[in-house]
């Protein structure tokens, strides 16, 4: 099943469905306060902010002046027309191998899950894929990966509990090295933004990366739970800070959150979202694609 | 900054708004209500939830009370404030305790929230309350929930019930049995996370519920959670009727608005905190740390008590009044400088401003200025203390002679009471705004 489909699944099953809203305000009626009220409510219970949802109602009132809009149904496309570029304005990156993807972010927004599915997205286009456990910390962090890593059928390097995640990096380096290797995933531990000593440990592991695969196309993810509010601004801010990030995965899209955080932080700090998670499933993951994920957002049954 | 900067620092722009202009209207009021407004919703408190607040404040906040009130705009800010804790609860930790053991505690909520790792916090808390607990393993669909479920287990030193991937109710109903077989008195159930729409696992929950009667059904949040916190809660309130809440991972920086929309759709007490990945880190709720977490506010509620304590009602009248009729005078000047003495250590009151930091003085040194300024008013002539205009040069020596300290310092006290006077000149007629915002400005730059 693709993600829109999905997405509309969740929507179905959820009478609160923002895609019910928009209908109902989107056929026929005038331009009235209450209109307004009711656009600016479908994007902030998205999570899209108080203040962006600001930016974008100033946006939008302007181009209905401009455009002399009257109808509810031109001001629904003009909306999704704002929303989209503000998502497209960040471009998608082109990988080039060897190619090491590493995902790091905050607790349990699903890192090692997406690591399990682009092993397998990666092993299927015939690369050859090698993971490496990084997490050293949580409790059979690495027990986890393992599992994903027989499931996609890709090469693990791990070390025990408690051990220093560069050296797992380092390990795993050297082995993608000696093989030919196409590309390399590390797992890292969750950690929150506002810990310093963890945002140098990570700083640490990406410096590991780039000094034993100095030839390699690095890619830093952060992953973002789409049920997550406004705090992803400045996860995505303080990770950007520490190591540079290159892209967002967005989980749990199958929800009935809709991630509209990724709006402001498109905005405002021009990182593009490259991956959206859909499930638990090894195959539910997808590319990004702003207009199907504006869609998710308004979109009628 | 636009977009990043902090909640403190704009609702104390709110703040120093109102209360520099010292009357407020009821526009002003409705200004500050948008502000809030806006300051819950970044707080993600969720969007119809803080409609319903902010209507409820409003009404309470244009009463005659606080448009009459000296300090209205601290007012409105403590009115908010106060309606937020009372909207939170109470601090509330108690786990109730079956009277036929052993007493079931069922965990859940989405994935990742942090449950299994509640599980470890939580036992290890009833460890040390002398309770006998056993872990149940009934989450059979992630990779090695089962594993992680052990670890967390060997590390607080509670036995894990676990039967493989088999079928969750059975395994919960199976766990009971050994517990009560076995002589364990409480059974902290680990499920599997899922999605308040998937009807399969809520149904599976609703068996285990069924089966295993337990007494606790403690629904697990991230603390980070956005505006679909109204939903999950709501939802999985609907189909358990939980008995509370455990918000996890407030070790962060998030504002953490999603309790306040928890606690508005599901009625039900929040009872623990997660603070940290370690089995240690729980801790209590406190509504009203959760209050001005949530407003952004840091300590300025604290600031605002402390100096309504400090300063009676009736001493500011008296020093409004004074202030009013330019005769502030040395006696006041001294009662002023008490008052914030009071208040407590002035790094404390300082950092406790939003926008400043902590400032670098010597509290020790003021408490000392403050004696000596004491001893020096006190041998004026009560005509000096009221018309300290005509302490020339020879009343000074006299004054410094009399009091134990040096001319120096009697001439310093005067330049500092001359100063204040000005500021209160400035007040009067409207400048101070402009002058509090110019050094409020000047610290920020500093920093
Ligand atoms: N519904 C849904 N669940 C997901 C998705 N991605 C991950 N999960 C679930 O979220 C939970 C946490 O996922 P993990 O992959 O362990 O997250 P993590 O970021 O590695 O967690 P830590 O390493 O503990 O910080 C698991 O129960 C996953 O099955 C998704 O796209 N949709
Ligand atoms: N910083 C911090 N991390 C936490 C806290 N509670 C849990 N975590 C972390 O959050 C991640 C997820 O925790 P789990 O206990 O696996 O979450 P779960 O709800 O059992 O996840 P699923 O079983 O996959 O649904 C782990 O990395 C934990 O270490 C907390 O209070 N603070
Ligand atoms: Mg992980
Ligand atoms: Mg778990």
């Amino acid at each position: 099943m693709g993600f829109f489909s999905k997405i509309k699944e969740g929507l179905k099953k959820t009478k609160e469905a923002i895609a019910y809203k928009l209908n109902k305000l989107f056929t026929g009626g005038v331009l009235t306060d209450d209109f307004y009220d009711e656009l600016e409510e479908i994007l902030i219970t998205s999570d899209i902010g108080a203040e962006t949802t600001d930016t974008v109602m100033d946006r939008l009132k302007g181009e209905i002046d401009k455009n002399h809009v009257r109808d509810t149904a031109t001001v629904r496309t003009l909306l999704k027309k704002i929303l989209v570029e503000l998502l497209e304005e960040n471009e998608q990156p082109t990988y080039e191998y060897p190619l090491v993807i590493m995902l790091s972010g905050v607790n349990g927004v699903g890192k090692t899950t997406a690591i399990g599915k682009l092993a397998k997205k990666f092993k299927k286009a015939g690369k050859s894929v090698t993971i490496a456990a990084a997490d050293t910390f949580r409790a059979a962090a690495a027990d986890q990966l393992t599992v994903w890593a027989e499931r996609a059928n890709v090469r693990i390097i791990k070390h025990t509990e408690g051990a220093d995640p560069a050296a797992v990096v380092f390990d795993a380096a050297q082995s993608v090295k000696s093989k030919n290797g196409d590309v390399l995933l590390v797992d890292t531990a969750g950690r929150l933004h506002n810990k310093k000593n963890l945002m140098e440990e990570l700083k640490k592991i990406s410096r590991v990366v780039e000094r034993e695969l100095p030839d390699a196309m690095v890619m830093n993810y952060i992953v973002l739970d789409a049920t997550t509010g406004q705090n992803a601004i400045s996860q995505v801010e303080i990770f950007n800070e520490a190591i540079d990030i290159d892209g967002i995965v967005l989980t749990k899209l199958d929800g009935t959150a809709k991630g509209g955080v990724v709006l402001a932080i498109a905005g405002e700090l021009g990182v593009p979202v490259v991956y959206v998670g859909v499930g638990e499933g090894i195959d539910d993951l997808e590319d990004f694609n702003a207009e199907e994920f504006v869609n998710g957002i308004m979109d009628e049954q | 900054m636009g977009l990043f900067s902090s909640l403190a620092e704009k609702l104390g722009n709110v703040f120093s708004k109102i209360t520099s202009r010292g009357k407020l209207t009821e526009g002003d009021i409705k200004q500050a209500m948008r502000e809030i407004r806006i300051a819950l919703l970044e707080a993600d408190v969720n969007y119809a939830v803080v409609k319903d607040f902010v209507s409820k404040v409003s009404e309470k906040a244009v009463g005659e009370a606080v448009l009459k009130s000296l300090t209205p705009g601290q007012q409105v800010v403590k009115i908010v404030n106060d309606e937020l804790v009372e909207l939170m609860g109470s601090t509330n930790s108690k786990l109730e305790v079956s009277s036929k053991p052993p007493t079931v505690i069922l965990m859940c909520g989405l994935q990742g929230a942090g449950k299994t790792t509640f599980c470890g916090k939580l036992g290890g808390y009833l460890l040390k309350q002398g309770k006998k607990p056993m872990f149940a393993a009934c989450d059979v669909y992630r990779p090695a929930a089962i594993n992680q479920l052990q670890v967390v287990g060997k590390k607080v030193n509670i036995p894990v019930f676990e039967q493989g991937a088999g079928n969750p109710v059975k395994i919960a109903a199976n766990a009971v049995e050994e517990a009560k077989k076995l002589g364990y008195d409480t059974v902290i159930v680990d499920t599997a996370g899922r999605l308040h729409i998937n009807e399969q696992l809520m149904t599976e929950l609703k068996e285990i519920k069924q089966k295993t009667a337990p007494t606790e059904i403690l629904l697990t949040v991230d603390a980070m959670t956005g505006q679909d916190a109204v939903n999950v809660a709501k939802t999985f309130n609907d189909e358990l009727d939980i008995t509370g809440v455990i918000l996890t991972k407030l070790d962060g920086d998030t504002r953490g608005g999603a309790a306040l929309s928890i606690r508005s759709v599901t009625g039900k007490p929040i009872k623990f905190c997660g603070t940290g990945e370690k089995p240690t880190d729980i801790e209590p709720f406190y509504p009203d740390r959760m209050a001005s977490r949530i407003l952004g506010m840091g300590d300025v509620l604290t600031l605002i008590e402390k100096a309504q304590n400090a300063v009676s009602e009736e001493e500011m009248k008296k020093l409004e009044k004074r202030m009013r009729e330019n005769k502030f005078t040395l006696e006041d000047f001294l009662t002023q400088f008490k008052s914030l003495a009071k208040m407590g250590d002035i790094n404390d009151v300082v950092a406790m401003i939003p926008g400043m930091n902590r400032a670098n003085v010597d509290s020790r040194a003021i408490d000392e200025r403050i004696n000596k300024y004491k001893s020096i008013i006190l041998s004026m002539t009560p005509q000096e203390r009221n018309h300290p205009e005509i302490i020339k040069s020879s009343r000074r020596k006299r004054i410094a002679a009399g009091s134990g300290t040096t001319v120096q310092e009697v001439n310093a006290l005067l330049k500092q009471y001359d100063q204040t006077r000005e500021m209160m000149r400035a007040a009067n007629s409207g400048k101070l705004p402009q002058m509090q915002q110019k050094i409020v400005r000047q610290k920020r730059r500093f920093r």
